[in-house]
C-alpha cells in the first residue's frame, strides 16, 4: 500500500503495538532545556533510573537566559534568583546523569531548535522530541518531530520510547512564486489564517509544492515551526537536495556513513498514490505580507487589509473578535497600518536564523529606527548565528540603525527572562504566539516576518515591504 | 492495581469560560514555569484573568489584587471541579504546568468542543479528564449552567455526564481513561517491554548507524 512520509517514519520507528492500542515508538533524539526538564529528572531519580541512551540527549538553557551577557558571564550572573535556579538545575542534572549540555558559557548555546540542526544533531528520518511545542521545527528535515509534556520527557529519558496514537495525514501544497517582500513567515501565517489554530488538530501536516522546493532550510524550519500554531504537533517536509546539502555542511558524519544515510534519506518521500486524510492546495503567488491583529495566530490579515469588525462577523466569532480587539487596544483603527508601535523584537525559534537576520539587516541598512520606537532588539538564535552575523557585519548594521544587538536565547518570544513588554506596549514581533500576556503582562503582540518587523522599526508602523 | 478514591465519579460545580482557543499561556503564564516543582500551581491558574495585578512565582493569592468579575473568584464557582469552555482548549505551548494548575486548583474535568493535542495527552498523566462534546451540546451546557443549575456529575466508567435531567455520552479511549482511574505510571508499564526496546535499538544501530554517530 502506498505510504505518506509520515506513515514511513511511523513504521520505521514502530517498536510494538501495545494492548492499549497505542504504539511504542523509538526516539532517536531528545532535546532538553531548563524549563520542562527539572520535574522529569526528579521523577527519574525517584525511580532510581538513569537515561536509557545518554547520547540521544542534548541540552541547552534557552528560555530563562538573559540576553545581555557580554563576556565573563556565567550562571551565577543571572539576577533573577528563580530563573537562576532553573538554569543551575539543568546544569546539575546534566552533570549528574552525564548528558551533553551546551551551557550558558558555550559558544554553541542557543535556542534548542536553532542549535539542534546547526550542530548536526538533527538528521533526516529521525524521531525527535523535546518538552517544547516548537519541536515541530525539525520536521523541516523529514523528521517525525513533536513537542511533549514533562511526564513524557521523563518517559523518553527512562525508556527511549514514547507511547503514541497515530495521527491523521494532512497535505498542504504551496505552489507558485512569492511576491516581492513576502517570506516563509507570511506564507505560514496565511495558512493559519485560512485553516485556524485548530485546523491541524489530530494531524501531521506535510508541506510540499514548488514553493517549498525553492526555499532554504531556514525558511522551511520557519514553516514547520509554526505547524503547531495551526494545531498540528507534527509538520513535515521531505528531504531533498537542499536538505542533503545542509546536512553535509552541518553534520560531522564520515563520508561512507553519510553516503549510506543519503541513500536512505532519498526514500523518505510520500509514495505517488498515497492518500491523505485532508488536502489543501494554496497558490502562494497572490499572498501579501501577513500581520496578526488579535490574540491568536489565526487572527491575521494582509498588512494593508481592514481589521475584522465584530458587527460583520459570523455569530460564533463575534465575541472572540471583540475580546481580542479590546485586549489589543485597536480602538477605532481600521487597518494595521494605522497603529503606532512601541517595540520591535527580531528573534525566537521561528525567525532568529542567519537568513532572517540578513533579511532584516538589508531592510534597515543606512536607516534609523523611528523616534517613536522605544526599543528594538535583535536576538540571534544561537552563538553560531551570532558569530556568523558579526562576521558579515550585520551587528553593526543593526546597531547603526538604533537596534540593540543581544546574546542568544528565547528572549521576548515569551518573556521568561528580563526581555518583556510593559503593559499596553505594542510590539512588532517575529515570534510565533500573540497570546494575551505572552510577551509580558498586558503586552500587545503583532506577529510578522523579520523583514516586516525591521521596516516597522524604521517607520514606526506596519508598511508595504515590496 | 490500586484503585484511587473517587475516580469513577466526578461530582461538583461547573464553571464556564465562554471563549474559543484558550491557550496554555492563559491557563498558566510563563512566569510560573520557573518552578522546578510538580505541585503548588493552584494560585496561578488563569493568572492573567483572575488577578488585576502582575504576579510572581511565590506570591500567593492573598497577596494579590483579585479580579472579582472572573468566574473562579465568584462563589460557588471558586469551588468548581469541572470547567466548561468552547473550542480548541489548551492550544499552544506544551507546558504540562497547565494541567498541574488545573489539577491543583481542584478541576477534575474540562469540557470543550475540541482540545489542543499536546494538552489533551498531558491531561491523562495527571488525573484530569478532558471531555469532548459537539458544539451544539456545548451550547446547551452553556445555557443550562448559566441558569440555576450549577451541579454536574460525570461517570467515568459509563462515559456520561449529567446536568439536571440531561445526559450526554462522551467518547474517550479506554486506555487513556484507565490511566486516570488507576493512576497508572507509564514509565513502569513501558519498562515491562524493556527487551523489545533493546532488540529494536540493536537492530537500528546495525541498520541506521548514522543516527548513533554522535553517541
Amino acid at each position: 500500500m502506498p505510504k505518506t512520509l509520515y506513515d514511513k517514519l511511523w513504521k520505521e520507528h514502530h517498536i510494538t503495538t501495545l494492548n492499549s492500542g497505542e504504539s511504542l515508538l523509538y526516539i532517536d533524539r531528545h532535546y532538553l532545556h531548563e524549563v520542562t526538564s527539572p520535574q522529569a529528572f526528579e521523577g527519574l531519580a525517584k525511580k532510581d533510573l538513569t537515561p536509557w541512551r545518554l547520547g540521544a540527549n542534548i541540552a541547552t538553557p534557552d528560555h530563562n537566559v538573559p540576553t545581555e551577557r557580554g563576556d565573563s558571564f556565567n550562571m551565577d550572573s543571572i539576577d533573577d534568583e528563580i530563573s537562576k535556579i532553573q538554569v543551575v538545575e539543568l546544569d546539575k542534572n546534566c552533570n549528574r546523569f552525564g548528558i551533553k549540555q551546551f551551557d550558558i558559557t558555550s559558544n554553541n548555546q542557543g535556542i534548542v531548535h536553532v542549535i539542534g540542526p546547526e550542530l548536526g544533531y538533527t538528521l533526516p528520518g529521525m524521531t525527535i522530541v523535546c518538552g517544547d511545542s516548537h519541536t515541530s521545527t525539525h520536521g523541516a528535515f523529514g523528521c517525525l518531530a513533536m513537542g511533549i509534556g514533562t511526564s513524557e520527557v521523563e518517559h523518553v529519558l527512562a525508556t527511549q520510547s514514547l507511547k503514541v496514537s497515530k495521527l491523521k495525514n494532512m497535505h498542504v501544497r504551496f505552489d507558485g512564486k512569492p511576491q516581492s517582500g513576502v517570506t516563509s513567515k507570511d506564507i505560514v501565517l496565511y495558512l493559519i489564517g485560512k485553516i485556524g489554530t485548530a485546523g491541524g488538530n489530530g494531524h501531521a501536516i506535510e508541506f510540499s509544492g514548488s514553493y517549498i522546493d525553492s526555499i532554504s532550510m531556514e525558511a522551511r524550519m520557519t514553516i514547520c515551526n509554526m505547524a503547531i500554531e495551526a494545531g498540528a504537533k507534527v509538520g513535515l517536509i521531505a528531504p531533498d537536495k537542499t536538505t542533503i546539502e545542509y546536512i553535509k555542511e552541518h553534520s560531522n558524519l564520515e563520508d561512507d556513513l553519510f553516503n549510506r544515510a543519503k541513500d536512505h534519506w532519498k526514500t523518505l518521500v510520500t509514495d505517488k498514490d498515497a492518500a491523505y486524510d485532508k488536502e489543501i492546495h494554496i497558490d502562494i503567488s497572490a499572498i501579501k505580507s501577513q500581520v496578526t491583529w488579535g490574540t491568536s495566530p489565526e487572527m491575521v490579515v494582509d498588512f494593508d487589509a481592514n481589521i475584522p469588525n465584530p458587527d460583520n462577523a459570523p455569530e460564533e466569532k463575534k465575541k472572540n473578535i471583540q475580546l481580542a480587539k479590546e485586549y489589543m487596544g485597536i480602538g477605532s483603527a481600521e487597518k494595521l497600518t494605522d497603529l503606532k508601535f512601541d517595540k520591535v523584537f527580531i528573534g525566537s525559534c521561528t525567525n532568529s536564523r542567519i537568513e532572517d537576520l540578513r533579511e532584516a539587516a538589508q531592510a534597515v541598512k543606512g536607516k534609523h529606527i523611528a523616534d517613536t520606537i522605544l526599543e528594538a532588539i535583535v536576538v540571534p538564535g544561537s552563538g553560531m548565528v551570532k558569530l556568523q552575523a558579526e562576521a558579515e557585519g550585520l551587528d553593526k548594521i543593526f546597531q547603526n540603525a538604533g537596534f540593540i544587538w543581544r546574546d542568544p536565547g528565547c528572549s521576548m518570544c515569551l518573556g521568561m527572562n528580563p526581555d518583556q513588554l510593559k503593559p499596553y506596549e505594542r510590539c512588532a514581533s517575529t515570534s510565533n504566539r500573540n497570546f494575551e500576556g505572552r510577551q509580558g503582562n498586558l503586552g500587545r503582540t503583532h506577529l510578522m516576518s523579520p523583514l516586516m518587523a525591521a521596516l516597522t522599526a524604521i517607520n514606526g508602523t506596519v508598511s508595504n515591504p515590496s | 492495581m490500586k484503585l484511587q478514591g473517587n475516580e469513577l465519579q466526578i461530582n461538583g460545580i461547573i464553571a464556564s469560560i465562554d471563549r474559543d482557543n484558550i491557550d496554555t499561556d492563559q491557563i498558566i503564564p510563563t512566569e510560573y514555569l520557573k518552578s522546578i516543582k510538580k505541585f503548588g500551581f493552584e494560585d496561578y491558574l488563569f493568572d492573567g484573568w483572575r488577578y488585576l495585578d502582575d504576579g510572581k512565582l511565590g506570591v500567593t493569592k492573598d497577596q494579590r489584587q483579585i479580579n472579582e468579575k472572573f468566574v473562579l473568584n465568584i462563589s460557588p464557582y471558586d469551588k468548581a471541579t469541572i470547567l466548561l469552555t468552547r473550542d480548541n482548549f489548551g492550544c499552544g505551548s506544551s507546558r504540562e504546568h497547565a494541567v498541574w494548575a488545573l489539577r491543583d486548583f481542584g478541576i477534575k474535568a474540562v469540557i470543550a468542543s475540541s482540545f489542543g493535542d499536546i494538552f489533551y495527552n498531558n491531561c491523562f498523566k495527571n488525573g484530569v479528564l478532558p471531555i469532548q462534546l459537539s458544539k451544539e451540546q456545548i451550547e446547551d451546557l452553556f445555557k443550562l449552567s448559566q441558569d440555576t443549575i450549577k451541579e454536574i456529575s460525570v461517570s467515568l466508567d459509563a462515559k456520561k455526564l449529567s446536568i439536571g435531567d440531561i445526559e450526554y455520552k462522551f467518547l474517550v479511549e479506554d486506555n487513556l481513561l484507565e490511566r486516570i482511574i488507576y493512576g497508572l505510571d507509564d514509565v513502569d508499564i513501558t519498562l515491562q517491554d524493556k527487551e523489545l526496546i533493546k532488540d529494536f535499538e540493536s537492530n537500528r544501530i546495525k541498520n541506521k548507524p548514522w543516527i548513533f554517530a554522535n553517541d
